[in-house]
């Protein structure tokens, strides 16, 4: 009411509201022409950077992962394959309550509390919209389950990958060896571009010593992915190389049998084809499931497995090493020959003791009260006489054993192509000196000649030494592999030496022949006596877990069965041409004539290997 | 009566009495304006088909909303401008009490109350509804004074702004108090505020910056204000709108991706792209070219409505549709500034493309009132 002097003006207002219209307009077209420059620097002037900005959005490199090789025995029979395995994921970022989804999981399929334990660390490490399993290995009902509840599990993925199985299984945990997740120490030596899309790799045995071939060639592809991550199609593609596929030595009908006869025992078996040192059978008892490996082995299982006395985990053959016991008096008796210090004709007197001369310390024989008079060199073998080895080592010097038992490869690597093996130990003055810094004492010579002492060998040693004595002087170096991809490898040639009279080979052929097959041989009751189709030529041996004090007495009864004698066999057939040769031990085996038919099971399972490949063809066999 | 009875010419009008009028004048519709709102209606549509990822689900229902507000749109048109006039600041009270109800039982989403789900009406924002009765209100109580208003009755005008726009901004949305206030503000200027006030409240505006920065703005409002001056800050976070939107709009050059094929929409790097962000679907899709007759089509829209409120017959009228038609402006140039990063994200949806009910119709119902404005003089003549 304070404006009663002023009357309302309709014109004035008019012309008010239409000046201002106009400048309205002028800041419209103004606005739309800043908008319109604006779109048009976006879309025009930095066109190329958002195109480039657009593509590298949506388009993503993506790594593919080669298939892993296969592995085959000397036969075709599949050891190691490649089997699809699907495996229950989570997108995080789909999840609208995480706790609510694993409660409906667990709801519909057994969650182990380990894989949510797993999935929990997972989770904390992984790109946006990066699928993170939770629940490996899924069964068809597990499959089909999920499908039909898909709608209700929004973030929920199914995605199949191969997995490594081993068909075989546990015979063949050692010698193959499992693969496993990458870990971070693996990630540190591999080559980062190959293994991009990997995300196994060969653990131990054949799969981690070949894992170069078997892995094969990273391919890669461009995939066009939503912002969720989704694949939505393949733009270009360079495909991954398949990994080359192993054919070993190994036999499967000898490796089971070995493992077989090592059922619910510690011990090791090695076979080796004399010729070319492919090992036909390499086990270690006891074994383990590999296969528990491939999706990651839960800590429980793990646990159990490495907390075990029984060391499931510990490859014997490469690994153990022990007491080679008498299995090495056949060397050491061609040794005598060699360096002329005994002929096949030298006999010595065995009350059942041996003592060095000026000393009163007795070291026994095994057998109480001794061999008789006289011991000659075939029966020292044939009835494994302690006595005369004692009398020999003493004579030889613990140098000249060194020197002449390292030509059958004992004390140093066989050269195999796995990924780890332990030398052994042969004893020399020198040894003793940079090991203890102490001087060689004689009386451990006397030790050392009836394989105890400080000398340690592992089953492959024993294998190869046996090999060695079977080739008159050839020592193979031991190999798995047959072929790869269909080619032959360059195995590395076997070493050769000389003895001065090729007839002493003879002699010990036949003293080791005598072992098996004369009723006083050390192996003829457990053996010798069963064979009829061929003639096995060995040597029964028995390691000393626990020493035995002066004036007393080994008795079995009275040890717990973990500090009685290691038994130990090598043997080789046929005798008349050898072809294969085994090693056997068997921890707290008591005695190396009960090994010896372990041992015989392994060449009976060979001999039927090569009758189902070579059925009408001339087999080299006994008689 | 008949028409017939009366042929005589009103100065100033080239309209012939007792000639039958066209059909569309008889039922108060601007023929150009609708055609050109069914133009945007549809290119919003296809544009909406693509960004949603060929949902037909979603077309169909803003279809529907299209088909409501077109609904709204003739409804409104029918009714005299004395009788906005007469009923505004009833429904503006009604509007202030629906915004405090929003306050206390309203029901929303990502920590912002704005809307409301009252008995036996679909869910709506009371927020859209006082985009239109704002001016209404502020021209019925500006048109009835002297004008230019007095230093008094600018600040009674200013109440009136002011308490919608302070109970939206409480909800949070920050957008929607900026378009109505903006519309308020825009019947203030055209009725003719001296320039002395505007330059003075300019200033005070640029003074009291600082302590509305410190005191006033959320975060999260803040936050997008940091974003849009260096989106290249928080590439994931905060910045990801932005840098993808301007990835969309500027991959889709001059002719564009094609329809439905812009990756970034299609491959749903683009949030947001079916609502807020549409415009960069259709700069990705239809490029250059398709903003530019986006911007001649608005442009033209907005010509309209200002020629209307040109040819206003009086004051409300012409406060009225002058406002309105400049809300859609602001519409237009907040939307398209902020998703080519030239402001700050505010959450503006581009009228008439985006997707949304509400928005929809009250745009729609706005431009029933224009049509209301823009046919009076029939009926002072046929009443």
């Amino acid at each position: 009411m304070n404006d009663h002097k002023t009357l309302k003006d309709p014109y004035k207002e008019r012309v008010t509201f239409l000046r201002r219209v106009l400048l309205m307009v002028c800041v419209i077209v103004l606005a739309f022409g800043v908008l319109f420059y604006r779109y048009y620097d976006l879309q025009i002037n930095q066109h190329d950077h958002f195109r480039t900005q657009s593509d590298r959005n949506r388009v993503h490199a993506r790594s593919v992962a080669p298939v892993r090789g296969f592995i085959f025995d000397r036969n075709g029979v599949l050891l190691a394959e490649n089997r699809p395995s699907y495996q229950l994921a989570l997108v995080r970022e789909r999840i609208v309550d995480r706790e609510v989804l694993i409660a409906r999981l667990q709801q519909l399929l057994t969650i182990d509390p380990i894989d949510l334990k797993r999935f929990e660390r997972r989770r904390q490490s992984r790109h946006p919209y990066e699928p993170i399993p939770l629940k490996f290995q899924l069964s068809d009902e597990d499959i089909a389950i999920l499908a039909v509840n898909r709608h209700t599990l929004p973030g929920v993925e199914i995605t199949a990958m191969p997995e490594r199985h081993y068909p075989q299984g546990a015979p063949f945990a050692h010698v193959l060896g499992y693969v496993g997740r990458i870990s971070e120490r693996d990630q540190a030596e591999l080559d980062p571009v190959n293994y991009a899309a990997t995300d196994h790799i060969g653990k131990s045995g054949i799969e981690r010593f070949y894992e170069g071939s078997l892995h094969g060639t990273v391919g890669f592809e461009h995939v066009e992915t939503n912002a969720r991550g989704r694949v939505l199609r393949v733009l270009e593609q360079g495909e991954a190389e398949r990994g080359s596929d192993l054919i070993l030595h190994l036999d499967v009908g000898v490796q089971l049998a070995a493992y077989k006869a090592l059922e619910g025992k510690r011990g090791s078996i090695v076979a080796i084809d004399v010729q070319t040192g492919g090992v036909l059978a390499m086990v270690s008892a006891p074994a383990f499931d590999p296969n528990l490996f491939v999706g990651g082995i839960s800590s429980k299982d793990y646990r159990e497995l490495n907390e075990s006395a029984d060391l499931p985990l510990f490859n014997r053959s490469l690994m153990g090493q022990y007491p080679p016991g008498s299995t090495i008096k056949p060397m050491l008796a061609l040794a005598g020959l060699d360096y002329g210090i005994v002929t096949e004709e030298t006999k010595i007197r065995d009350p059942g003791w041996y003592s060095l001369p000026k000393d009163t310390r007795r070291y026994r024989d095994w057998k109480k009260g001794g061999h008789g008079k006289p011991v000659d060199l075939n029966k020292s073998v044939v009835q494994s006489c302690d006595v005369y080895y004692y009398d020999l080592a003493f004579h030889m010097g613990i140098d000249r054993i060194h020197e002449f038992l390292s030509k059958f490869g004992i004390g140093e690597k066989s050269g195999i192509d796995m990924p780890i093996e332990r030398k052994g130990l042969l004893p020399s003055k020198a040894w003793k000196r940079g090991a203890y810094n102490l001087p060689w004492y004689p009386g451990e010579t006397l030790s050392v000649g009836i394989g105890q002492g400080y000398m340690l060998a592992t089953p492959l040693q024993l294998a190869v030494a046996t090999a060695t004595l079977a080739n008159r002087g050839t020592r193979p170096v031991p190999r798995l592999l047959k072929s790869i991809s269909g080619e032959l490898p360059d195995d590395p040639l076997g070493r050769h030496f000389n003895v001065k009279d090729p007839a002493t080979w003879d002699a010990i052929h036949q003293a080791m022949i005598d072992v098996v097959h004369t009723r006083r041989g050390t192996a003829w009751t457990s053996a010798g006596r069963h064979l009829k189709d061929y003639r096995m030529a060995g040597k029964t041996g028995t390691a000393q877990v626990v020493g035995i004090a002066q004036g007393e007495e080994y008795d079995a009864e009275k040890l717990s069965e973990r500090n009685r004698d290691h038994g130990l066999f090598i043997g080789f057939a046929p005798a008349e041409s050898p072809r294969i040769a085994v090693a056997a031990v068997i921890e707290n085996g008591e005695h190396g004539s009960w090994v010896a038919p372990v041992v015989k099971q392994v060449i009976d399972a060979w001999y039927a290997s090569e009758q189902a490949q070579n059925p009408i063809g001339e087999l080299a066999s006994g008689r | 009566m008949g028409d017939s009875d009366f042929v005589r010419r009103l100065p100033g009008s080239q309209q012939a009495f007792g000639r039958r009028t066209p059909i569309l004048s008889r039922w108060h519709i601007d023929l150009p304006l609708l055609l050109l709102l069914m133009i945007l209606t549809t290119v919003g549509l296809l544009v909406l088909f693509s960004a949603s990822g060929q949902n037909w689900g979603a077309v169909k229902r803003q279809g529907v909303f299209f088909l409501v507000g077109y609904g709204a749109m003739f409804f409104l048109a029918q009714l005299s401008p004395v009788f906005y006039r007469r009923w505004s600041p009833a429904v503006y009270l009604a509007g202030v009490a629906l915004l405090v109800a929003v306050l206390f039982v309203g029901v929303g989403a990502k920590g912002a109350q704005r809307w409301l789900d009252l008995p036996g009406l679909p869910r709506f924002q009371p927020s859209e509804i006082m985009k239109m009765v704002m001016p209404m209100t502020v021209a019925w109580y500006l048109s009835g004074r002297v004008l230019p208003p007095g230093f008094k009755y600018i600040f009674v005008a200013l109440l009136i702004i002011g308490l919608p726009t302070f109970l939206v901004i409480k909800e949070p949305d920050l957008g929607t108090s900026i378009l109505i206030a903006t519309s308020g503000m825009f019947v203030l200027f055209f009725a003719g505020v001296r320039w002395r006030y505007i330059f003075s409240a300019i200033a005070l505006a640029v003074a009291a910056a600082w302590p509305a920065w410190n005191y006033v703005l959320h975060d999260y409002q803040k936050q997008r204000i940091l974003t849009m001056l260096d989106p290249e800050s928080d590439k994931l976070g905060a910045g990801w709108n932005i840098i993808q939107s301007k990835t969309a709009i500027g991959s889709g050059g001059l002719e564009g991706k094609g329809w439905m094929q812009g990756t970034q929409s299609q491959l749903d790097f683009l949030p947001e792209s079916h609502t807020d962000f549409i415009i960069a679907v259709l700069a990705e899709e239809l490029g250059l070219f398709g903003v530019l007759a986006l911007l001649s089509l608005y442009l033209l829209i907005i010509g309209r409505g200002l020629m209307i409120a040109s040819r206003a017959q009086d004051t409300f009228g012409r406060l009225l549709a002058g406002s309105l038609t400049m809300t859609f402006f602001v519409y237009v140039a907040v939307n398209m500034g902020m998703v080519s990063g030239l402001l700050p994200v505010v959450g503006v949806p581009l009228p008439l493309v985006s997707q949304g009910g509400t928005a929809v119709v009250t745009l729609m119902a706005g431009f029933g009132c224009v049509m209301a404005i823009s046919t009076e003089e029939q009926r002072i003549v046929t009443r």
